[in-house]
């Protein structure tokens, strides 16, 4: 068994990034983004590529900082509780990952590359039709995470990887449920690409991903969990605080044991990704098919249990919502998870 | 002078030297187990003389492994968890030298068995209700009341037992802790017969029995406070089982589910699956408290595993029901016996299903358990009482 705690070096980063997001992404900033053009935030990404953590799993030869996914996981735990509109799931993770498993990381010395595929894709899915004629490129590929930033779209096309140079691409934005994480169709027309690996690299991109966007759900939820009990403590109904009803409070000691749940299960999947274990696609799936629940509930809870403030647009609630429901989606919902682990420990549908 | 508690190299020098000087196969099992606690090598955690060496308790699974590789005799834990479990801990930190040395050997040995007199008719989850009380007489206590879900009563020597000496204070105030001795006159114990037709625990009537002096564990008075301890210890027990993938409850249901393949259904389908991710979220979230434990930072997160552990086998025992379907309709057998251990796998699913149904209430229920985390780990405000500063002959009852 791996291990799930944190080490001393991922406290460190930890405290690093969440200072960084402190100071470049507070809530306020994160809803007044979401009325701008501006795909994703300039500041804390900006901030993220100077500390190094858009690299973390990059091998130091490659221009990376030659530390693990394990590490990776902590700065999407971070990314969560700030629902920051960075394209680090897109770049960082996918992008990054399909690289990694293509043996193609000198890709990333051109800048940020980013997976495009629907950001629904769950890990073996079907991804779309897009045709690869003598090194060129026909088809459309809809709901693209973090595209705008893309040097380079990592196309999967005719059961291989393409590399196409983003500017090659037509990017079209599209008004996404999660307003911290902008979508955007990509349209190929004939464009310029060069293969650099095969279909397993976009699964066990894909695979990453899930295990990392856990994280992130994790990192979320903790959030949401403490909003709430900080406005339990102080909110006055009838007298007394409304922390003190026990109709809430087991609802958010509930909450708090899932959340404790998907930390362990959260550790599992980094470490299991990190060393290539071969329960990698078990620890991924669980991860998912776990975390993406709680999640939600735990947004969904801090809406509820903030009453009629939780449902203003002043109040970061419905970031956190729109997030954790969008996340429950990305990269395949529970129930196409649980499809696969039923899969992957023999327990067959009929 | 005092010495380093001894490391693990010079434990195992240790157990090597005893079972070289001690013979499993030759000894008889009984002096065996008292040279072994004589040795400090019974609970090495122990303090030295009271069977331990001062050591970590991390230490004491290698222990357990190299006597039980010797063939060594085993003490019967499962037979004596209210002992070894609670009674010792409590003993340990509230017991006189006196008491120590009277109890703590014959305990772990397994020679006395131990059992609990806490719970009564009129004090489950409201402990510091209770109303069984201990009137001084001399140089002792007379116990009078009724005390409830007591396992091993019917073969335990002793009991740890509270009891209300004074009624005219605040509840919590007015307990004293004893340790009672079960073959005293007055001490009755009748089966109580549980829904699953057998009776695990029982009912224990005290009437009129003498408790001498020195039998009394810790202050007058500060009863509630070694009880505390008493069920911090239970609940660290009940909730700290290791496991693999698919172990317990789940392991039952998956198998079922590859071998009868008659059973299957969507529906059953989806619910195995998300009990399944659900089992495998606790055993990971066990495995990391575990390590946490090892690494000398034990998290808050122990509150949080028994109420996973009740409501996975409940609701997987539930599942193996309905699967089953027309076999689910049918009981292995309502026969009255008093098992002396519970062992979910070798009953029938009827069985399993209703005895998960104790899994919430038993150790402190899942209402409690929910109010101890939202007040103890995440700081809400407590309930409004209506009975702290009401001394206890006032409360309703």
């Amino acid at each position: 068994m791996s291990d799930l705690l944190y080490g001393e070096i991922e406290d460190d980063l930890r405290a690093g990034v969440r200072s960084l997001l402190d100071d470049t992404c507070g809530w306020a900033d994160v809803l007044a983004g979401t009325e701008t053009d501006a795909p994703h935030a300039a500041a804390p990404w900006d901030g993220l590529v100077a500390m190094g953590v858009t690299a973390l799993p990059v091998p130091e030869d490659a221009g990376g900082a030659g530390a693990s996914w394990r590490e990776t996981s902590v700065v999407m735990e971070e990314l969560g509780r700030a629902v920051a509109p960075v394209p680090f799931l897109g770049a960082a993770v996918l992008g990054t990952a399909a690289l990694l498993a293509a043996g193609a990381a000198d890709v990333l010395a051109d800048g940020p590359a980013v997976l495009a595929v629907p950001l629904s894709t769950a890990p073996g899915d079907p991804v779309p039709d897009v045709r690869a004629d003598g090194g060129a490129l026909t088809g459309v590929v809809t709901s693209v995470a973090d595209a705008a930033v893309a040097r380079t779209l990592l196309v999967p096309a005719d059961g291989a990887l393409y590399a196409v140079d983003g500017s090659a691409a037509r990017i079209t934005h599209v008004t996404s449920l999660d307003m911290t994480r902008r979508l955007a169709d990509v349209a190929l027309d004939g464009a310029p690409a060069r293969r650099i690996g095969g279909a397993d690299a976009v699964t066990a991109a894909l695979t990453t991903g899930a295990a990392l966007l856990a994280a992130e759900q994790l990192g979320l939820a903790e959030r949401c969990l403490e909003l709430t009990i900080a406005h339990l403590k102080t909110r006055y109904q009838f007298g007394r605080p409304i922390g003190s009803y026990q109709a809430l409070k087991h609802r958010v000691a509930d909450l708090w044991a899932a959340v404790s749940q998907a930390r362990a299960v959260v550790r599992y999947a980094a470490g299991c990704v990190a060393s290539g274990d071969a329960d990698t696609a078990v620890a991924a799936a669980l991860a998912q098919a776990h975390c993406s629940g709680i999640a939600v509930r735990a947004a969904e809870e801090c809406v509820q249990m903030h009453g009629g403030i939780g449902f203003t647009w002043e109040h970061p609630a419905h970031l956190y919502l729109k997030r954790a429901k969008s996340d429950a989606i990305a990269l395949g919902t529970a129930g196409r998870h649980r499809a696969a682990l039923a899969e992957l420990a023999d327990l067959p549908p009929v | 002078m005092s010495t380093a508690p001894p490391d693990a190299a010079e434990i195992e020098r240790r157990v090597a030297a005893f079972l070289a000087a001690h013979d499993p196969a030759a000894v008889p099992p009984r002096e065996f187990l008292r040279a072994r606690y004589d040795a400090g090598l019974a609970w090495v955690h122990y303090p030295e003389g009271r069977g331990g060496l001062g050591a970590a308790r991390a230490a004491q699974p290698a222990v357990d492994r190299a006597f039980a590789r010797a063939g060594a005799p085993g003490n019967h834990p499962e037979r004596n968890g209210i002992g070894l479990g609670m009674a010792a801990p409590t003993l340990l930190s509230h017991g006189t030298p006196e008491q120590l040395d009277r109890f703590l050997r014959p305990l772990w040995t397994g020679e006395e068995v131990w059992c609990q007199l806490f719970s009564e008719p009129g004090a489950g989850s409201d402990l510091a209700a209770l109303g069984t009380r201990a009137v001084r007489d001399g140089d002792g206590w007379v116990v009078d009341g009724q005390k409830v879900w007591t396992s091993m009563a019917h073969e335990a020597r002793w009991a740890i037992l509270v009891a209300r000496t004074d009624p005219a204070v605040p509840k919590h105030r007015g307990m004293t802790y004893f340790v009672c001795d079960m073959h005293a006159p007055g001490v009755d114990v009748r089966p109580l017969r549980q829904l699953t037709g057998e009776a695990e625990f029982n009912e224990v009537f005290l009437t009129g029995v003498r408790i001498p002096d020195t039998d009394r564990l810790g202050a007058v008075g500060d009863g509630w406070r070694v009880a505390t301890a008493t069920l911090m210890n239970e609940r660290v027990a009940i909730g700290g089982q290791a496991a693999p993938r698919e172990g317990g409850m789940l392991g039952v249901v998956t198998r079922l589910w590859r071998e009868r393949p008659e059973v299957r259904t969507a529906a059953g389908h989806d619910a195995l699956m998300r009990l399944w991710v659900e089992a495998e979220a606790a055993r990971l979230t066990g495995e990391r408290l575990r390590q946490r434990l090892a690494a000398g930072d034990p998290g808050p997160e122990g509150s949080a595993a028994k109420l996973a552990f009740a409501r996975l086998n409940q609701e997987l025992s539930g599942l193996e029901l309905e699967l089953l379907g027309e076999d689910g309709l049918r009981y292995d057998d309502w026969t009255m016996r008093r098992p002396t251990e519970v062992d979910f796998t070798r009953r029938s699913p009827g069985y399993r299903y209703l005895r998960a149904k104790g899994n919430s209430i038993e150790g402190g229920t899942s209402e409690i358990l929910r109010t101890i985390v939202a007040e103890r780990v995440l700081g809400l405000p407590g309930e409004i009482r209506t009975d702290k500063d009401v001394p206890w002959k006032d409360l309703p009852k």
